[in-house]
């Protein structure tokens, strides 16, 4: 299963505004919940989440356990070429994720 | 719907003395509203205060804020913390740049500054929509920082029914 899910609409027309939906599988764990027998659960959530749209940031997010659990973000950007828009992010253990997704742009 | 109890109703439209009792059911509604005003007095809320919040202090340094333009759409009361739909947006902000970054900061969260959404200077819409965990019964905070330097703020009070981490909190 992919870690994130990037919606983009179909058609977009350069220079026109579109809109970008993500939604990402991760447990957000915010460090103050408890396990069954008592013990903290290791806070992890996503630090830094940066959207680029051809290899250009896009949106820069810096995010916390504000955030709910299994995060979606909905956010607009500008139509330029066809390409690729990716995200990155990585969490309190250190890891790295990306997911992409194909931008068609007609015009 | 019971016949019989349309009668009385209809009744006292016809009869002469109806106007009293307009004035006697009028006096009794004015004075159960009268009732249900304290109540609403209670809460304790001034959208066009900023709440305590250091962390929102200590971003904003002494900068003066208006309390315009930014918009922060968040249920007025949620069932459960721990997911709170939330839209964020800048009136009136169409030219790339307008806005540099959108902050949203919380009253009573363990980590009060929730989230920073920075945009280049390439992107011409601001709105944002997501899902934020919110514990307890609050005001959230949305500042946008504009690209002459303006602050727009925008507080918003959420009730909330069950608080997201309860645990260990």
């Amino acid at each position: 299963m992919a870690d994130a899910r990037i919606q983009i609409p179909p058609a977009i027309k350069r220079g026109e505004n579109f809109e970008v939906k993500i939604a990402i599988r991760h447990a957000m764990e915010t460090g103050y919940r408890v396990d069954d027998v008592g013990k903290p659960i290791k806070r992890n959530v996503i630090r830094e989440l940066v959207c680029k749209y051809n290899g250009t940031e896009a949106l820069r997010v810096d995010m916390s356990s504000g955030f709910a659990a299994n995060p979606l973000l909905q956010f607009w950007l500008v139509a330029g070429n066809s390409g690729e828009i990716s995200f990155e992010w990585d969490d309190d253990t250190g890891t790295k994720y990306a997911e992409r997704a194909a931008v068609t742009v007609a015009g | 719907m019971n016949p019989e109890h349309l009668i009385p109703v209809a009744a006292p439209a016809a009869s002469p003395a109806s106007p009293a009792r307009r004035v006697l059911l009028g006096a009794a509604g004015a004075l159960a509203a009268a009732q249900c005003l304290p109540a609403v007095a209670q809460i304790p809320t001034n959208l066009n205060e900023l709440p305590e919040i250091p962390a929102l202090q200590e971003f904003l340094a002494g900068r003066r804020v208006q309390f315009a333009r930014m918009q922060l759409e968040i249920p007025r009361v949620a069932d459960n913390g721990n997911s709170v739909p939330i839209k964020l947006g800048v009136l009136g902000a169409v030219a790339p740049g307008a806005v540099q970054s959108i902050h949203l900061f919380s009253e009573k969260n363990p980590v009060p500054r929730m989230a920073v959404f920075h945009f280049p200077a390439s992107t011409a819409r601001f709105d944002i929509e997501s899902r934020v965990r919110l514990a307890g019964t609050q005001r959230v905070v949305a500042v946008a920082t504009l690209a002459d330097g303006a602050l727009c703020v925008k507080v918003a009070e959420v009730l909330v029914a069950i608080a997201a981490c309860l645990d260990g909190s």
